[in-house]
């Protein structure tokens, strides 16, 4: 009984999940019910795993199961930005009628998908919680069923992701085959004689993460996936499955794969670079948003693994300081976006913003201190979350992998100034009303603060991050 | 010395700027003058209240503040010496007169316009003032924002472009001095720029970090051949943008020269001494023969900006006290000088709605105290004895004679060229004969105009003649700046034996 109360969050939210769906099936009209209800069971289960962050190591479940630092605050993270996803989309999801009990529902099961996750040790562990979190994203994305990019990009979402599934279970299969387990700690003891089936299990693993992760050259379902999906799914896209993803691969590549550390490091590099680089080039030549950020996204999760690449326990720290400051990066762009509506529609061409500054001097400026940090431009967050990952690779003499990045940050810069420039020089279209729902207004208020203030007190996320200890 | 005055200074605009963005929204414009106007002087005479606090006679950082900011990595830490208070006067003096000449030729959007300004002498006061290299690159970069909104949404016709170029050219390069900065954390365990100083960088690794500091300050300076973002920011900013640019923002390169390069680097920077002679003659010259051929009155004068930096990079790397001292000097008489001149156009600009050249013409006639001030600023322009201008490049020149003679001798023909554009670009704006019938109906400077302006040509004629207030402050530092120069050169020359 002892060793439960660390599954405890797991638990908990299984149940509510069943009785939620309980009460959608028997409650007529209870919509709004089951979406407040399950904002509040975020909210609880944000304290209950905030509760465990003081457990060092657990393993449970045959040392299938992993309780640490790293794992309570991943798992933080991904719950914090949930509530917040929860609470701006709501007024969103009224307005294209697509508020049913299932959506709340989804978005639940898929935060279990990736607890469990994140805190495998496991491969059939892992592959479980990768599942449950999919099949959910599956229906989430292809929501909005009237509309048929929406359903277009469901489908697509679900035959390339079965596609990098089939390719991870059988990388898992490799490493299984020749390493005589399925659990990080026992690979971890038998793959120092390295078999050529174990790197190619490896490989085959990466490839699968990466691709949950957007990385290039795994990354081509995010923008027509991003651009369809109802934007609230897409923000939802763009955030969490991205933190259980990389607590995967920092898992599994440190504890079962340190020796190999030679074999991973250059296919990390070259990701990480790729990513960089790509993402920056693609996002000059799109004119929608939604397709925009998502090249904007798969840059940003270049500099993220360029932290892991490093191989220290420095990088890991930085990449996870970049994921947390990513994050509220991309709640406050999505804020901004889920807040410009006209009568029946909502924006998404970037040449709709032109002229914003002249009838919303607030949202502009938002959506300034966004773009700006998105681009790494100090004093903002989004400058510290670089900082920290070059002040890693740098340590480690990667001097070409910090320099190519760096310079991607440069032609990025571009992109997110001609946005800023549409909003700002261009002159005003037409008038549109904003969406002055509350929660909504607080995400972006609360996120943008952040971004602003965060050089004032750069130790409090610091001090925490440097409890996660991989190595 | 409990009072943090430099973080006074430093947060002061800011806080300004928070106010006239979050104040009462109704374009209520007078209250957002008021407070911009305010927090500028007040800034200004807080700074001068500074220097007179400010003891010459010490060459070591003086009102150092040191607050922990990331535990045991890198401190909040400001301080000045004898190189940076003459800057920080700067800053503040143009940024008042920015606002104040700001509020007769701006219309649209007044209040986004004064937050952008006060929040600009925020960072451009923090970069003179800090003391650790990360807090450096922090003020260095986030000046970029307010700039890039100042040209791209106030600026001309080609505004766009002009933002986008001056954005990107200096973004790029501080990335590599973003590199370096972080390296050489790697290398000595810390960025504390006093700390620095002691311990060195060892001189292998020099070469290549000073490079990185280079591409940043080169592109910012600007030297030749990446210069070409300057003449069109300049040419589209609004008056007030061309003023902080010329006065101020350039002058965050030399400042980096002299306080990193020559500081942290001795070793690289005596080694790259030739390229940077080579680099700044060219500017010299070269800019010098495009300034002659410009149509555009604005363009002529951030060509000069050009040509006049160039004595400036190479005042610096003669390593002499007197060309250090005239290069600071320089620095700071081209900043009122070329304020100035920038407001010159600025005035018949608003009167004209055009920066050509040729469309004007005896000008002399219908704006006779115009001229007298163009005079006064064309002359400052020139290196005419009597005025700040020829102070500093007589000291430059006199530094450059001692270390190399044929160097001193080009320079000395870019003083002849400077003479022959200046005057040129006012014979054809001032005198000569109306050819266009909207020039007649040119009206004369306005009382807030004549307040500028002759304060401007006060201050250059007053150093001109008496400049021993400015020299007197920087002289103790720079003497300890080449004394640092020298033993760590000496200690690298005995190494190698």
């Amino acid at each position: 009984m002892m060793n439960l109360d660390f599954v405890f969050p797991e638990i908990f939210l299984s149940l509510s999940i069943m009785f939620l769906l309980m009460i959608g099936v028997f409650k007529k009209k209870s919509e709004k019910l089951v979406y407040n209800l399950s904002t509040i069971i975020l909210v609880i289960l944000l304290a209950l795993v905030v509760n465990l962050f003081s457990v060092d190591e657990m393993f449970i479940f045959n040392e299938g199961y992993k309780i640490d630092k790293l794992s309570s605050f991943m798992k933080s993270l991904t719950i914090l930005s949930a509530i917040f996803v929860m609470i701006s989309s709501s007024s969103y999801l009224k307005f294209l009628n697509i508020l049913k009990i299932e959506y709340p529902i989804l978005i639940l099961s898929s935060i279990l998908g990736m607890m469990v996750m994140i805190s495998s040790n496991d491969l059939i562990v892992f592959y479980l919680g990768l599942e449950l979190q999919s099949l959910a994203l599956y229906v989430l994305a292809s929501f909005n069923r009237d509309n048929i990019l929406s359903s277009e990009s469901g489908l697509k979402y679900f035959v390339l992701s079965a596609l990098s599934s089939g390719l991870l279970l059988y990388g898992c299969s490799l490493v299984y085959g020749f390493s005589g387990s399925t659990n990080f700690i026992n690979i971890n003891i038998s793959s120092v004689n390295s078999d050529y089936g174990v790197i190619f299990g490896l490989v085959f693993i990466i490839v699968g993460l990466a691709f949950k992760i957007t990385a290039v050259p795994f990354h081509m379902w995010a923008p027509d996936v991003y651009q369809g999906s109802p934007t609230s799914v897409t923000l939802f896209f763009a955030a969490l499955p991205k933190v259980a993803a990389l607590t995967v691969i920092i898992r599994f590549l440190f504890i079962p794969f340190a020796n190999l550390i030679d074999q991973w490091q250059t296919i990390l590099i070259f990701i990480s670079i790729a990513s960089m680089v790509f993402g920056a080039v693609a996002a000059i030549g799109q004119s929608n948003l939604k397709r925009l950020i998502a090249y904007s996204s798969i840059g940003h999760m270049g500099y993220a693994l360029a932290g892991v690449a490093s191989g220290t326990n420095q990088g890991i720290q930085s990449s996870i300081t970049y994921m947390s400051i990513y994050l509220v990066m991309t709640l406050a762009f999505f804020s901004c976006l889920l807040m410009l509506r006209k009568k029946n529609d909502y924006y998404e061409k970037i040449e709709d913003l032109s002229g914003l500054s002249i009838n919303h001097p607030i949202l502009s400026l938002s959506l300034l201190v966004v773009l700006f940090s998105l681009a790494g431009i100090p004093p903002l967050a989004g400058f510290f979350a670089k900082f920290y990952v070059f002040m890693a690779v740098i340590e480690q003499g990667m001097f070409f992998l910090a320099i190519i990045g760096l310079l991607s940050t440069v032609i990025a810069a571009f992109y997110y100034l001609r946005l800023i420039k549409i909003i700002y020089f261009d002159k005003s279209k037409e008038n549109f009303e904003t969406d002055h729902n509350f929660g909504l207004k607080a995400t972006l208020t609360i996120t943008t603060g952040i971004l602003v203030l965060y050089f004032l007190y750069p130790r409090f996320l610091n001090e925490v991050v440097s409890q996660i200890v991989v190595l | 010395m409990n009072f943090p005055i430099l973080s006074s200074l430093i947060l002061l605009p800011t806080i300004g700027s928070i106010f006239i963005l979050f104040g009462k929204s109704s374009s209520n414009y007078n209250s957002a003058k008021y407070i911009s106007l305010f927090i500028s002087v007040g800034n200004f005479i807080l700074s001068l209240y500074l220097w007179y606090l400010f003891d010459k006679n010490i060459s070591e950082f003086q009102f150092v503040e040191e607050r922990i900011w990331l535990e045991g990595f890198i401190n909040y830490k400001v301080g000045i010496d004898g190189i940076s208070i003459l800057f920080i006067i700067l800053t503040t003096f143009i940024t008042s007169i920015c606002v104040i000449s700001v509020n007769s030729t701006i219309e649209h959007r007044l209040k986004d316009f004064l937050a952008a300004i006060l929040f600009m002498e925020t960072m451009m006061i923090g970069v003179f003032c800090s003391l650790d290299l990360v807090i450096f690159y922090l003020f260095f970069e986030a000046g970029l924002i307010p700039m890039f909104l100042i040209i791209g949404i106030w600026g001309g016709s080609r505004r766009v472009y002009s933002a986008f170029k001056f954005f990107l050219y200096t973004l790029l390069g501080s990335v590599l001095m973003l590199v370096a900065i972080i390296y050489i954390y790697w290398i000595t365990g810390t960025t504390d720029v006093v700390k620095l100083y002691e311990l060195g960088i060892d001189a292998k690794y020099q070469n290549l970090l000073w490079l990185a500091f280079f591409s940043s300050f080169a592109v910012k300076t600007p030297m030749w051949p990446v210069h070409t973002w300057l003449p069109d920011a300049h040419v589209e900013a609004p008056t007030a943008g061309s003023v902080l640019l010329a006065a101020i923002l350039l002058k965050m390169a030399g400042y980096g020269f002299i306080r990193f390069s020559l500081g942290l680097f001795p070793i690289a920077s005596e080694y790259f001494i030739s390229l940077v002679f080579i680099l700044s003659l060219i500017a010299i010259i070269y800019t010098s023969l495009i300034a002659l051929m410009q149509e555009d009155m604005k363009k002529l004068i951030a060509y000069s900006s050009v040509a006049h930096m160039g004595f400036v990079t190479m005042g610096i790397f003669t390593m002499t006290p007197e060309g250090i001292e005239g290069s600071i000097f320089q620095m700071i008489s081209h900043g009122i000088i070329s304020a100035a001149l920038f407001l010159c156009v600025g005035v018949v600009y608003d009167r004209m709605h055009t920066r050509q050249i040729n469309e004007y013409g005896g000008v002399v006639s219908v704006m006779p105290k115009y001229a007298v001030v163009f005079m006064v600023f064309t002359l400052g322009a020139l290196g005419l004895p009597g005025t700040t201008g020829f102070i500093g490049e007589f000291l430059i020149l006199l530094g450059t004679f001692k270390v190399n003679f044929l160097v001193a001798t080009i320079a000395s023909l870019g003083v002849i060229l400077g003479a022959a554009y200046m005057l040129w670009l006012y014979r054809r704006i001032v005198f000569g004969e109306i050819t266009n019938s909207k020039v007649k109906k040119l009206v004369d400077l306005n009382t807030t105009e004549i307040v500028i302006l002759s304060t401007l040509a006060f201050i250059s004629i007053l150093f001109g003649f008496y400049p021993d207030p400015l020299i007197g402050s920087t002289s103790t530092s720079v003497q300890g700046l080449i004394d640092l120069f020298n033993t760590n050169l000496n200690i690298y020359a005995v190494s190698k034996l």
